[in-house]
């Protein structure tokens, strides 16, 4: 197998042209399917016959939550990467799924609780998901936090990555601590909503949502890695010669 | 072996030196206790309820008190850079510093949290999971937190970036460990979560001391 | 649109909530970035 496409890709000055060419296509794909995804949810798809209009919420809450940890095992990932073979690019791909992933966390926990509170009566139960999602988003802010507190963006980065693979571990241990906790009072059963075979009406904006969300993602975490290589590498040649071409038209665009 | 145990009396006669310094987790353990007690109202039949909670509360904080200086006083004064050039594994250093910050600062807790929770009102057979729970799960938060402190080692906010980081990694030895109690309280069996903290602390112990000795190596070089 | 759709069957609290934050978050996600990296291409030109 002829390996010179991938060391060429690790190389900051080509991943950043890659980069470059690729984000907008993501970007407006992930857009074009995400606005159709709402659209069929909001108007197209029935009410269900049990949530009615509220189980709409799913299509912003579960490629939210399938994203926030999706995202995390990329960033425990590449933080492997980072860490063995010490890849430049590995590092700003971590750092830069962080926030992605923090927001998108967040995004489903604040669904979740809006879900909630029609269906179940509260906005927070303790159960083991929301739970799990909860110490998930501590564990972005933590990622986030050490990689700031850093004034050497290599070390940063290596010290998330630490950080990152400890908490990968982590989250599958705290999911199944409360779930045993959860099985010490008994009758959560409010939690127990029958799982009917979903109709391909409801099901379609739900798949075209998760994937526009995923395209979206992956068009911010390029962005931010650019952003990471630009002033990893603001004392290099290709930089200042980015640079200057892009200041050369006056304004940067 | 013998550079360990040099490490480990080095451990013991710093801290014999400096009596402040570890005698002010108990003392800061046994504060938040009582402070809890004063929130609730007189003699509340409650607070039982409430007292595998308070104590494994006032446990972890009582170890983030401390946990800060576990590499600070030694980054300061060379005897880090010093472990690192040496020929002993960094790992098994970090695992004896390890070991001495929870002789130090987690047995006290552990002895103390039988009267403490006798106070709060914990029936004496409660006192069993209690006490095993703590001596499983302190020795976690000494090397979850080590790790931790390993990664924020000269950080100039490592201060208070610690907590932050550590609380979200011990959810597991909370609930297990403050779960015993109430498993107990409830006529259950408390060795269950007891052999689930006993699995978090094996798996702390071996892999842990690893990592943080990748992240002292990180943020020296 | 009918007013019916807005009502959303008496879940509108719930449900544009949910589509708002979520607007809110994929809109932070798109320009985010860029307003970095304009940022970071303007300090780059000031050291020049």
């Amino acid at each position: 197998m002829n390996w010179t496409w991938f060391h060429r890709l690790g190389s900051p000055p080509s991943f950043y042209r890659f980069a470059g060419r690729l984000a907008p296509w993501l970007g407006g794909f992930g857009l074009l399917l995400l606005a159709y995804g709402w659209y069929a949810g909001l108007v197209l798809a029935p009410p269900d016959y049990q949530q009615k209009d509220a189980f709409r919420i799913i299509y912003v809450h579960v490629p939210a939550a399938a994203v926030s940890l999706s995202l995390y095992v990329l960033m425990a990932v590449a933080g492997a990467v980072a860490l063995i073979w010490r890849m430049k690019l590995a590092e700003a791909v971590m750092v830069a799924t962080a926030p992605v992933g923090a927001s998108f966390t967040a995004l489903a926990l604040v669904t979740g609780m809006l879900w909630g509170k029609p269906m179940w009566g509260a906005y927070w139960v303790w159960d083991a998901r929301l739970t799990s999602e909860l110490v998930l988003l501590f564990l972005y802010c933590g990622v986030i936090g050490l990689h700031a507190a850093f004034d050497d963006a290599r070390a940063g980065a290596r010290a998330c990555a630490l950080l990152a693979i400890v908490g990968l571990v982590n989250v599958p241990i705290v999911h199944f601590s409360v779930e045993w906790w959860n099985s010490l009072h008994q009758g959560s059963t409010v939690l127990k909503f029958g799982r009917p075979a979903i109709s391909a009406d409801m099901a379609r904006p739900l798949y075209a949502g998760l994937l526009a969300t995923y395209c979206l993602c992956a068009h911010a975490i390029l962005r931010r890695a650019q952003n990471e290589l630009l002033l990893r590498e603001r004392n290099t040649r290709w930089v200042r010669e980015l640079a200057t071409e892009l200041g050369g038209g006056a304004r940067v665009s | 072996m013998k550079a360990l145990a040099a490490i480990f009396a080095r451990e013991l006669r710093l801290a014999a030196r400096a009596k402040a310094e570890w005698l002010m987790p108990p003392l800061f353990f046994v504060i938040v206790v009582t402070v809890f007690s004063f929130g609730t109202k007189p003699n509340d039949p409650q607070l039982a309820a409430f007292a595998p909670a308070v104590l494994w509360v006032g446990a972890l904080l009582a170890a983030l008190l401390s946990l800060e200086r576990l590499y600070r006083t030694d980054q300061e004064d060379g005897t880090l850079e010093q472990l690192l050039v040496s020929r002993t594994a960094l790992s098994f250093a970090v695992f004896v510093k390890g070991l001495a910050h929870w002789l130090l600062s987690g047995l006290p807790i552990v002895l103390l949290a039988a009267p403490l929770g006798l106070m709060l009102g914990l029936a004496p057979p409660h006192l069993g999971p209690l006490v095993l729970g703590l001596a499983l799960g302190t020795p976690c938060l000494s090397f979850i937190g080590g790790f931790v402190a390993a990664l924020t080692v000269g950080l100039p906010r490592g201060g208070a970036l610690l907590p932050v980081l550590v609380l979200p990694l011990i959810v597991p030895v909370v609930i297990f460990g403050a779960g015993s109690v109430r498993a107990a309280q409830q006529g259950l069996d408390a060795g269950a979560p007891l052999y689930f903290l006993a699995a978090i602390l094996t798996l702390t112990l071996t892999l842990l001391p690893w990592l943080a000795a990748a992240a002292l190596r990180n943020a020296f070089e | 649109m009918s007013p019916e759709f807005w009502k959303m069957g008496g879940y509108a609290l719930y449900v544009w909530g949910s589509f708002g934050i979520a607007a809110g978050i994929y809109l932070w996600n798109l320009i985010a970035p860029r307003l970095r990296r304009r940022a970071i291409l303007e300090t780059l030109l000031d050291d020049e």
